[in-house]
C-alpha cells in the first residue's frame, strides 16, 4: 500500500502558483474563477515506517513556516472541485527522484528495486461545479494527455477520510525481453508496411537496400558464425532506421538535387551540403590563410574556433520542433538540455558559458480554429518559455541572446531553436583538446541518467511530418540536475585524463552515440544488459536506441576504467561499463551473451543510399503594393512598435537568468532604465580577462514568400549587424546556419516539392555567396526538413526558415558599444543607403501586403562598413550603435530614443538614397547592412573622415526634451511623438506573457 | 606577513555561482577553493582549514521539493567518512569558532531552511523562510538596497546603499509570526531592504521584486558573522557588470567586492 504525503500552504499564505493559475484559464480559456488553490502530492512506493513517513512530510517535504501537510488524509477543504495531476507510466519525475533522494538521506537505506515516489499537484477551483468544465481545465490548459493523467473530484466525492486514492504509475512490463527475426524478402508493400508500422521512416529504396545485403552469401556466412542467420533482427533494423534517419543522416542536405533555374538551365548539385556549406568553409579558410581561426568544423558535436592562445569556444545550435509541438515544456527543456551535451561532449569536453535561443510561433492570440493535435499557440509559447527557463536557469548557464519571431504558420510546427557556447583549453596534457580519438580496447562506458523507454524513436518521428500517429513515447522531460552532476564530474575526469574521447547521447541513444564514437576503432560489441534501466521489461532493440536523457558515451582505457568509475560513484553520478571498442569491422550488439545485432560498420554508416530530389525555381508573380502615403506617421509607427515581430520581449528576458557566471557585459535589456532591446550580447568567459565573446543572430522568413536567396543573405547581414552593432569584431566572426524547412520532396503528400527544393538550393547558394564574400566561415550546423503538419486534409507548411547565429570576439569588452542614446547634443548618424525596398517588410506586412521589392544585400560595402565601424569603436567614438531591422529606420529611431531616455530630433531629408522615395517608405523600409550611430559633437570630424568614402549621413540630434521629432521631405512635421507614448506601443503587447 | 585568509566555496549538486563566487574572494584578498561536496563527505577536505564559507547560488536539487529544502536535507542528514559528525555538525562547530559565513540566493534559503539563520538565541528551529515570489515567476532584475548600518553584520559595516541583481523564483522572505519579525528588527538582523529610487524601502513591486515581508533581502545572526541575502554580490565586482556601464560614470570596482572585502577585513583583523 502505497502513501500518500500532501502538502499545502497554511491559511493567509498567499498561493502565487494558484493565482497564476487563476489568470492563465482567465487568458487562455476565457473562464474567471474566484480562486484556485494547489497542493502538491507525494505518493510513496516503497516499504517504510510511518515514523519515516511522518518524517520526510515535516522535513524535506514540507516548509514549517508556510505550509502544512497530512498523510494518507486530504488537504483539501473549501473548494467546489478538484483536479489532481499525475505523470503517467514512465515520464521522467524529477521532483518524485529527488523526494526519493531526500528520504534515503532521512533513514539510510536505499530504495530498493521497485519502490519509488511519485508526485502529482492537486488544484482545488472555487466556483466550478461544471465537471465538463473541469474536463476542459484539465485537458486544455493544467495537463497534457500525452505525458499526464488526471482525475476530477467535486467536493462531494471526496472521500473525508482517504481523499484522493492513491495510484501508482510504475511501468509494468510483463513481457521477457526477446529478439524477433525479421524475414525480409518480401513484396514492396510488405516492406513498405514494415516501415510505416514500425515508425522507422525508411523508404522503399532504403528498404530495398536492406533486403540485399541480409540476402547476400557472404553476409550470411558471417552471420552464421555468430549465431545469426538470413534474417534481420529488430535490434538491427531499429539501428539502421536511426542511422539512415533524415534527423541522423541529413539525406536531403545530402542527396543529388536536379536544379532547374528560372531560364530553364539545368545543374546537378551532388550534395548541398558538401558543394554550399563545406565549400564556403574551405575557400574562406583558404581566404583567410595564416589568419584561419577555425580550430574544429562539422566533424564533431559542435563547431570549435580560437578564442586567445590558451583558450577556444565552442558554439552549436539545435532545433526541438517536433517534441515541442507535443509537450511543448519537455520539448523545450530538452532541446537546451541536449544542446548542452553538445558543447560539453565536443572535444575532450568543455564548459558551458552561455545559451542562446530564437523561438518562432504563431500569435498567443491566434483566434481561428485549430486543427486537431495542434496545441493553442499560446500554450506552446508559455511551455516553451519555461522549459527553456528551467534547462538554463537550473543547469546555471546564462541565457543571452535570442528572439521570437511570428508567422501564422507556425502554428503547424513551432521551431524552438536552442544553441551553447562553451569554452575549452586549447591544449589538454599536451594534445589540441578540439581532438579526439578512440583506441581499440577502450571500454565503452555510459554515464549520467538510465535507459527507460522515453524518447524512442524521436530520431525517426522528427524525420516525418506531425501526423495522427506521432508517437507519445518521442515525449521526453529533461532533468537538469542529473546533467549538472555529470557535468561537474565529467570536466574533472577530462583533467584527470581519465578517458580517450566522448559523445553525447541525443537522436538514436546508444546505437548512435557508440555506432558513430566506432568509427575510429572500426567496430565495438556492446552488451545491451548491462545498461542500466530505469525499471524492468525494455526490450533490447529499446535499450539500443532508448533516448533517455542526461547520458554521455566515453571511451576508457582499461587502466582508467576503476579510477573513472569510483571518481563518477563519488560524485554520485552513474557510470557503467557496456563493453569494448574493437576494429572487428562489426556493429555488434549482444543480449546476455548472445548475439543480438552484427552489421558491417561500413554498412551501417555508408550504406544508405543517396536521394535524387528534383528542383525547379520559377519566381512568383509579385507586385508592389498601390496604396497611398497614411496621413498619420506617428500612428503607423507605434502600430509598428506593436507588432508581434517588433515589440518588447521583456517579460521573457526577464525569466532567463542572463547574468549567472558574470560574464555577461552587453545584457539583452539595456538603457536607461534597463529595458532596451539589445542587438547582441558579449559575455567574458574569462573572469580575470576582459577578452568578450560576441553572439548574435539574424533570421528573416517573412522574405522567403519573395525569394529565399535574398532571405538567406538578408540573415546573414542581419546576424553580422547586430554583431558589429556591439563592437564585435567583423574579422574574427564565424557562423551556423540552422535550415528548418517544410518537406522539399515532390510526392503527392507535396506536390510543390520542386519549388520548395529549389527555395532551398537557392537559399544555400545565398549561404556560399555571402559567407565567402563576408570571410565568415560556417563551423557547424543543423537541418530539421520535415516543419509540416498533416492531418487529413488539412496541410501548414511553415515558411522556409533559416536561423543564422555568429560568435566571434570583441580584443576588448569596455570597448563595447550599447543601443541606448547616451546623452543630448550628441549627433545621429545612419551609415547605409536606403532603397525602397520594402518586400516582406513589417510595413507592408502592417497594411496586409507583401510586395516584391525584397532587399538585397551589397556586401562588399557592408564588409567596408563594418570594418570602419569596428575602428571607430576601438577608438572609443561611438556613444550608441543601433541596428536596423524589422520596421526600419523608424522603429530603430524610436527604440533607441527610448531605451536611452532622450528625444531625437531627425531630418528625413538628410537621408541618403539612390531614387526619390516617399517618406513612409524612407521610414520603413528595411534595406540591409544599415545602422543607426550617435556620436559626441567633438567625434564627427574624426567620425566622417573614416566614413568619407561611404554612405554616412547625419540625419540629426539627440534632444532633452522626451519627444521623438522626424520632419518630412519638405521639412514639415511628420511625427512628434512623446517617448513614454511610443515605449507604451512597444512594451504593452506581450507584457502580461 | 599577515597570514592568508582562506575562503572555501561548495560545489556540486546544483550550485552555480561557485567560480564568480571564488572569484569574488580572491579579489578580496583571500584565497579561495572550490570544493565539490563529495570532498567534504568522504573527509579529504576539512571544513575547519578555512575560515569564511561561501555558500553560493543555484538550484540544489533543482529546488524540486522547494528551493534548498532537499540540499538542508542531506546537509543535516549525510555523513562524513570517518567522522561520527554530520557535515550540519561540522558546519555547527565552523560557526561557533566564530568563522564567517555568507549564503546568496540559494545558500541563503539553505541557510534559512536549515535554521542556522536567524537563529535568534541559539535557537536553530526554522523560523523564517524564503518562498514563491508573489509574481509567481523566475526574475532577473537589478535592485536597490538599504542597509541597515546598526546591523552587526560584518560584511556590510560603512555600507549605506547598494545596487545588486536577484536572480530567482523564490526570494518571498516571509516569518513564522510577527514577533520574530519585531525580534529581527530589534537586533537589527534585517541587514538588507529593496528599495526605492530615494533609497527607501518599499513594498511596491517591481523594486521589491518578489513581495518580500519590510522588503527584507538579507538577514544575518546576531553575531554578524553569519549573513543570508538574495541579491547576487558576486554578480558586481567591475563596472562592465552594471547594467548601464555604457553610459554612467563609475569606480572600476563593483559595490558586490565591498562585502567579500569586509569580509576579509574582519578575518584579518579578528581571526588571524
Amino acid at each position: 500500500m502505497a502513501w500518500r504525503i500532501v502538502v499545502g500552504l497554511k491559511k493567509d499564505v498567499k498561493d502565487a502558483r494558484g493565482e497564476q493559475i487563476k489568470r492563465q484559464i482567465k487568458n487562455h480559456l476565457n473562464i474567471d474563477l474566484p480562486a484556485v488553490r494547489t497542493l502538491d502530492v507525494y505518493t510513496l512506493d516503497a516499504v517504510l515506517s510511518a515514523a519515516e513517513v511522518e518524517l520526510a512530510a515535516a522535513g524535506p517535504f514540507s516548509d514549517p513556516v508556510i505550509q502544512e501537510y497530512a498523510i494518507n488524509h486530504p488537504l483539501a477543504n473549501a473548494f467546489d472541485m478538484l483536479i489532481e495531476v499525475g505523470f503517467r507510466p514512465g515520464v521522467t519525475d524529477n521532483t518524485g527522484r529527488t523526494a526519493k533522494e531526500a528520504i534515503q538521506y532521512l533513514t539510510g537505506r536505499p530504495f530498493t528495486t521497485g519502490e519509488a515516489v511519485y508526485t502529482s499537484t492537486q488544484y482545488l477551483f472555487s466556483g466550478l461545479t461544471d465537471k465538463s468544465m473541469a474536463e476542459k481545465i484539465a485537458s486544455d490548459f493544467l495537463a497534457n494527455g500525452l505525458i499526464q493523467h488526471w482525475t476530477i473530484l467535486s467536493a462531494d466525492e471526496l472521500d473525508p477520510q482517504v481523499g484522493v486514492p492513491a495510484t501508482v504509475p510504475k511501468v509494468v512490463s510483463d513481457k521477457a525481453p526477446t529478439v524477433r527475426t525479421l524475414n525480409l524478402q518480401l513484396s514492396d508493400q510488405e516492406l513498405l508496411d514494415i516501415s510505416r508500422q514500425g515508425m522507422l521512416a525508411l523508404n522503399l529504396e532504403e528498404m530495398h537496400k536492406i533486403k540485399d545485403y541480409i540476402a547476400n552469401p557472404h553476409v550470411v556466412f558471417e552471420r552464421l558464425k555468430v549465431g545469426l542467420g538470413d534474417g534481420l533482427t529488430d535490434v538491427e533494423l531499429e539501428a539502421l532506421a536511426q542511422s539512415w534517419s533524415e534527423h541522423c543522416k541529413h539525406k536531403i542536405f545530402a542527396a543529388k538535387i536536379e536544379y532547374e533555374d528560372e531560364a530553364g538551365n539545368l545543374q546537378l548539385i551532388d550534395s548541398l551540403f558538401k558543394t554550399y556549406i563545406v565549400g564556403a568553409t574551405a575557400k574562406v579558410r583558404e581566404n583567410l590563410g595564416a589568419a584561419d581561426f577555425c580550430l574544429s568544423v562539422f566533424k564533431d558535436n559542435a563547431g570549435v574556433i580560437e578564442f586567445n592562445d590558451d583558450w577556444s569556444v565552442v558554439f552549436k545550435v539545435e532545433t526541438h520542433n517536433s517534441p515541442s509541438a507535443l509537450d511543448p515544456y519537455g520539448g523545450a527543456l530538452t532541446g537546451i538540455v541536449g544542446v548542452n551535451r553538445d558543447g560539453v561532449g565536443t572535444g575532450m569536453g568543455a564548459r558551458l558559458i552561455f545559451n542562446t535561443d530564437v523561438f518562432c510561433f504563431a500569435s498567443p492570440f491566434f483566434k481561428k480554429e485549430l486543427p486537431p493535435r495542434l496545441l493553442h499557440p499560446r500554450r506552446i509559447f508559455e511551455g516553451v518559455v519555461e522549459g527553456v527557463e528551467h534547462g538554463g536557469n537550473k543547469s546555471g548557464i546564462p541565457t543571452i541572446n535570442g528572439s521570437i519571431v511570428f508567422d501564422e504558420r507556425y502554428a503547424g510546427k513551432p521551431l524552438v531553436y536552442c544553441g551553447t557556447a562553451a569554452l575549452m583549453p586549447r591544449l589538454l596534457h599536451g594534445k589540441p583538446s578540439h581532438d579526439k580519438m578512440v583506441l581499440v580496447g577502450d571500454h565503452i562506458v555510459m554515464t549520467g541518467g538510465r535507459i527507460g523507454k522515453d524518447g524512442i524513436h524521436g530520431a525517426t518521428f522528427s524525420s516525418e511530418e506531425l501526423h495522427e500517429g506521432s508517437p507519445v513515447t518521442a515525449v521526453q522531460i529533461g532533468d537538469p540536475i542529473t546533467q549538472r552532476k555529470m557535468f561537474d564530474f565529467l570536466l574533472i575526469a577530462r583533467d584527470r585524463g581519465l578517458y580517450n574521447s566522448l559523445t553525447d547521447n541525443g537522436a538514436g541513444g546508444l546505437s548512435s552515440s557508440v555506432g558513430e564514437m566506432a568509427e575510429d576503432t572500426g567496430g565495438f560489441e556492446l552488451h545491451l544488459d548491462r545498461a542500466p534501466l530505469k525499471y524492468p521489461g525494455l526490450q533490447p532493440w529499446e535499450i539500443l536506441i532508448s533516448e533517455a536523457q542526461e547520458r554521455m558515451t566515453l571511451a576508457v582505457p582499461e587502466e582508467k576504467l576503476e579510477a573513472f568509475i569510483s571518481l563518477a560513484t563519488e560524485m554520485d553520478v552513474e557510470a557503467t561499463d557496456l563493453g569494448i571498442f574493437t576494429d572487428s569491422g562489426y556493429f555488434h550488439c549482444l543480449y546476455e551473451g548472445k548475439t543480438v545485432s552484427y552489421l558491417g560498420m561500413d554498412f551501417v554508416h555508408e550504406g544508405v543510399p543517396q536521394l535524387v530530389i528534383p528542383a525547379k525555381w520559377q519566381p512568383k508573380e509579385l507586385s508592389e503594393p498601390d496604396f497611398a502615403q497614411p496621413e498619420d506617421l506617428a500612428n503607423e509607427l507605434k502600430q509598428l512598435l506593436s507588432r508581434l515581430n517588433i515589440c518588447s520581449k521583456e517579460s521573457v528576458v526577464r525569466r532567463y537568468d542572463h547574468e549567472v557566471q558574470a560574464g555577461t557585459v552587453i545584457k539583452p535589456l539595456v538603457g536607461v532604465v534597463n529595458d532596451g532591446p539589445s542587438d547582441a550580447a558579449v559575455f567574458r568567459p574569462l573572469l580575470d580577462s576582459f577578452e568578450g565573446v560576441v553572439v548574435a543572430h539574424g533570421i528573416c522568413p517573412n522574405y522567403s514568400d519573395i525569394d529565399t536567396y535574398h532571405m538567406m543573405a538578408c540573415a546573414i547581414d542581419e546576424g553580422l549587424r547586430n554583431y558589429v552593432s556591439v563592437g564585435g569584431d567583423i574579422d574574427h566572426v564565424a557562423g551556423l546556419d540552422n535550415f528548418c524547412w517544410c518537406d522539399p520532396v515532390e510526392s503527392e503528400k507535396t506536390p510543390d516539392g520542386r519549388h520548395k527544393a529549389a527555395q532551398l538550393v537557392r537559399a544555400n547558394q545565398a549561404l556560399y555567396d555571402y559567407c565567402v564574400a563576408y570571410g565568415v566561415p560556417l563551423i557547424s550546423g543543423k537541418d530539421s526538413m520535415k516543419n509540416d503538419y498533416q492531418i487529413g486534409g488539412n496541410k501548414i507548411s511553415i515558411p522556409p526558415t533559416v536561423l543564422f547565429s555568429v560568435i566571434g570576439k570583441i580584443a576588448d569588452a569596455r570597448k563595447a558599444v550599447s543601443m541606448d542614446v547616451k546623452r543630448p547634443g550628441d549627433l545621429v548618424y545612419l551609415l547605409g543607403l536606403t532603397a525602397d525596398e520594402l518586400g516582406g517588410s513589417e510595413y507592408y506586412a502592417q497594411h496586409d501586403e507583401l510586395g516584391s521589392q525584397v532587399p538585397q544585400v551589397n556586401a562588399a560595402q557592408a564588409l567596408l562598413r563594418y570594418r570602419t565601424l569596428n575602428q571607430a569603436q576601438q577608438q572609443g567614438l561611438i556613444a550608441s550603435c543601433h541596428d536596423l531591422s524589422d520596421g526600419g529606420l523608424g522603429v530603430a529611431l524610436a527604440e533607441s530614443a527610448f531605451a536611452g531616455g532622450f528625444g531625437m530630433q531627425i531630418d528625413l531629408s538628410l537621408v541618403d538614397t539612390n531614387t526619390a522615395i516617399r517618406e513612409d517608405k524612407l521610414l520603413f523600409s528595411e534595406s540591409q547592412s544599415r545602422l543607426l550611430v550617435t556620436i559626441h559633437p567633438e567625434h564627427n570630424k574624426t567620425f566622417e573622415e573614416m566614413f568619407v568614402t561611404q554612405s554616412c549621413h547625419c540625419i540629426g540630434q539627440v534632444v532633452d526634451n522626451g519627444d521623438l521629432i522626424i520632419n518630412g521631405l519638405q521639412g514639415q512635421s511628420l511625427i512628434q511623438q512623446s517617448l513614454e507614448q511610443l515605449k507604451q506601443a512597444w512594451q504593452a503587447p506581450l507584457r502580461e506573457m | 606577513m599577515a597570514k592568508t585568509v582562506k575562503a572555501i566555496v561548495i560545489s556540486g549538486n546544483g550550485t552555480n555561482c561557485e567560480r564568480e563566487v571564488a572569484h569574488a574572494c580572491r579579489l578580496a584578498g583571500a584565497e579561495a577553493d572550490i570544493v565539490h561536496i563529495s570532498e567534504l563527505l568522504t573527509g579529504r577536505v576539512d571544513l575547519n582549514d578555512y575560515h569564511f564559507l561561501n555558500l553560493a547560488g543555484g538550484f540544489l536539487d533543482g529546488d524540486d521539493l522547494g528551493s534548498a529544502k532537499a540540499g538542508a536535507n542531506r546537509l543535516l542528514h549525510a555523513q562524513v567518512t570517518g567522522s561520527a559528525d554530520s557535515l550540519a555538525t561540522q558546519l555547527q562547530h565552523f560557526i561557533a569558532a566564530g568563522k564567517l559565513v555568507m549564503g546568496v540566493c540559494n545558500g541563503f534559503q539553505l541557510l534559512v531552511k536549515m535554521g542556522l539563520l536567524p537563529a535568534i538565541d541559539g535557537n536553530i528551529q526554522q523560523t523564517c523562510t524564503l518562498t514563491h515570489n508573489d509574481s509567481g515567476r523566475f526574475e532577473d532584475r537589478w535592485c536597490r538596497l538599504k542597509v541597515d548600518s546598526a546591523s552587526p553584520c560584518v560584511f556590510t559595516q560603512g555600507l549605506e546603499n547598494l545596487y545588486l541583481p536577484v536572480r530567482h523564483g523564490e526570494g518571498k522572505f516571509v516569518t513564522t509570526d510577527v514577533n520574530t519579525l519585531q525580534q529581527l528588527e530589534n537586533h537589527h538582523l534585517t541587514v538588507m531592504k529593496y528599495a526605492d529610487q530615494q533609497f527607501q524601502p518599499t513594498l511596491n513591486y517591481p523594486e521589491n521584486p518578489n513581495g518580500s515581508l519590510a522588503a527584507i533581502a538579507g538577514i544575518c545572526d546576531q553575531t554578524g558573522r553569519l549573513f543570508g541575502l538574495m541579491p547576487h554580490p558576486e554578480a558586481y565586482i567591475h563596472r562592465t557588470h552594471h547594467p548601464r556601464w555604457t553610459r554612467e560614470d563609475l569606480p572600476e570596482e563593483g559595490m558586490g567586492l565591498w562585502l567579500y572585502q569586509n569580509a576579509v577585513n574582519f578575518i584579518q583583523q579578528e581571526l588571524l
